[in-house]
């Protein structure tokens, strides 16, 4: 399934009971070198839009937000050491946490790529 | 250079002390006794005056250089002050709280009282605190005043506070620290908070709304009167954060404008050293209703004209020891009671026109994204810079080579490549003129030369540090 997008620049992508979240190329660009991500709690429930995880780079601290409502099912353990990975490739092996229990109909309040890149254009 | 364990050598001193001549009581459990050597440096005096005298010489002070830093306020503090600061460091702050200690420490008490008198005239507060020990300690303290307002109503629906974008950062840092959930309102393209959206976020959830006024980009919100009648309607407090109070001493008090608690940074705007992490003094101002809930204890002037201490009950307990950063405070006292009303507003005025001078001759070098009259600071862009690839850092780092502390870069977050310049008013014309050449050199470096400003510093002990690096593998232990 593709990728969709929210306002605050965090991507979903929906692979079967799981729904992995991550924040997009163009904020881990904007951020600038990522220092630390402050990963969820495996089992931690989220509300859409609400605080999920955090980010820090040299030039801010960030709220990292859900894009879906569900529970955390894993994270990516490797950003504890690595949170460069975010910056070398935040839509693939810089992605942030698995969810499960979501409900894919919230995605109809999220940007697919084609509206993301437009809405980036206006920015 | 070499860290002072780096020159300690066995057996070195630079005291005797002597073996003790009393017969001891008690021998010392045993249990509590060190097993080896404590591990400090072991060096002469002589030793130890040179490295430090050294490493003084490194530092950069506003003693030593002009320090634009903006959103810190780093005006010159005067000597006087410092000498008022020293006159109380052998009394000990215990003493006030000993039966039969007040009449011992009369001074230091009516001290704290005048200077609560003096913040709460300058401000239109009705009482203050003196004991926060810094900034963001007040923003805590008032909005856990706040919070301890709405719960003696029964008022507990309340779970939200209200934060402009254009807000210090430690503010929705303090809300979310005394246990609220923060609302985010963007900066309209006016420069100040959205008022439309605010008015949609205001309800009887909302437990306070905080602005910082002057906000980070330097500007006066001129919708404050209407911002608090909003909250005030939906029964929500207000909180002004008066870290930017230097912009308008004896010009506004926030406290006539709606108001109801306010912070301000004595350690920036009533000339107290800081830097380097304190020690700061951020003292809390509210509104009659708020007085029950102000920390305890508290100085009361008594009948006859003394001073004593009077427990708080209803407050929201203690937040710091005695009564704050006491040699912040008397430093502030002097302060304030030098240059009393008159010279307070001439304190605001020139500080508003030093940052208006240096707004007005550098933006046609460089990007200016709010361009309105500013109040004590302003925030420049490096864009313009950045298309022949110059950030602001490489400008903010060629200006330690030619001996000026940097300002604030990338802060407000709202200003990309932002650059933000603070003179205060203790800077002549002549100093605000040679950092404006400077300025405009590294405007005209960045077309000409950039790689120039991309190998700044080269002065300094040490060359363009790894920040990404320094963040990233962190190591803060010294290898024995």
């Amino acid at each position: 399934m593709a990728k969709f997008f929210t306002k605050e620049h965090e991507w979903v992508e929906i692979e079967g009971a799981l729904a992995t979240v991550g924040i997009s190329e163009h904020a881990a660009h904007e951020l600038g070198d990522i220092t630390f991500v402050e990963l969820p709690q495996v089992g931690k429930s989220v509300k859409q839009f609400d605080t999920l995880a955090g980010i820090e780079s040299v030039k801010a601290a960030s709220d990292i937000y859900a894009p879906l409502s569900g529970k955390v099912a894993q994270v990516n353990s490797k950003l504890e050491d690595a949170p460069e990975t975010v910056n070398e490739s935040a839509e693939g092996e810089g992605w942030i946490c698995k969810m499960e229990g979501f409900d894919a109909a919230e995605l109809g309040a999220l940007m697919d790529a084609a509206a993301y890149a437009e809405y980036l254009k206006g920015m | 250079m070499q860290l002072i364990y780096e020159k300690s050598m066995p057996g070195r001193t630079g005291v005797r002390i002597p073996l003790c001549d009393v017969p001891q009581a008690q021998p010392f459990p045993e249990a509590l006794r060190r097993k080896g050597a404590a591990g400090l440096p072991e060096v002469s005096e002589l030793d130890l005056v040179r490295h430090y005298t050294n490493l003084s010489r490194r530092n950069f002070s506003v003693d030593t250089n002009f320090y634009p830093l903006g959103s810190c306020t780093m005006k010159y503090n005067a000597k006087i002050a410092e000498d008022a600061g020293g006159l109380f460091a052998q009394c000990h702050p215990v003493l006030a709280l000993l039966p039969g200690g007040e009449k011992l420490v009369q001074g230091p008490l009516s001290l704290v009282h005048g200077l609560e008198q003096q913040l709460a005239e300058i401000t239109g507060m009705d009482e203050v605190t003196t004991q926060p020990l810094a900034g963001a300690h007040g923003e805590m303290t008032g909005i856990m005043v706040i919070a301890a307002y709405h719960r003696a109503r029964g008022d507990n629906k309340r779970k939200y506070v209200i934060v402009p974008d254009s807000s210090h950062g430690t503010n929705p840092a303090s809300a979310a620290m005394a246990g609220y959930q923060i609302v985010t309102i963007p900066t309209a393209p006016y420069g100040d908070m959205d008022l439309d959206l605010y008015r949609a976020a205001m309800n009887d959830e909302v437990a306070a709304v905080m602005m910082t006024c002057p906000n980070t980009l330097g500007l006066f919100n001129p919708h404050i009167a209407e911002i608090c009648a909003i909250a005030h309607e939906a029964g929500a407090l207000t909180y002004y954060d008066g870290a930017n109070l230097n912009a308008i001493l004896g010009k506004v008090r926030p406290g006539d404008v709606g108001f109801d608690v306010i912070h301000v940074n004595l350690h920036k705007t009533f000339g107290t050293p800081h830097g380097g992490g304190g020690p700061g003094s951020g003292p809390v101002g509210v509104k009659k209703g708020l007085i029950p809930y102000l920390p305890t204890p508290r100085v009361a002037k008594k009948e006859d004209g003394s001073f004593g201490v009077e427990a708080h009950p209803e407050g929201i307990g203690r937040v710091s020891d005695f009564f704050g950063n006491f040699g912040v405070m008397a430093r502030a006292y002097a302060y304030i009671t030098l240059l009393g009303r008159e010279g307070l507003i001439e304190v605001s005025e020139q500080a508003v026109l030093n940052a208006n001078y240096m707004m007005a001759r550098l933006k046609e070098a460089y990007d200016l994204p709010f361009d309105k009259t500013c109040m004590h600071e302003c925030v420049f862009s490096a864009s313009r810079q950045l298309k022949d690839g110059v950030h602001a850092i490489d400008i903010a780092k060629y200006l330690i080579d030619r001996g000026y502390h940097p300002p604030t870069v990338y802060f407000p977050l709202n200003v990309k490549e932002a650059i933000m310049i603070e003179p205060t008013e203790t800077e002549s014309k002549e100093t605000m003129d040679a950092f404006i050449e400077v300025m405009l050199e590294a405007a005209k470096l960045a077309q000409e030369k950039p790689e120039l400003l991309h190998e700044a510093p080269v002065t300094m002990p040490v060359g363009r540090l790894d920040e990404t690096r320094a963040a990233r593998a962190q190591q803060v232990c010294c290898e024995q």
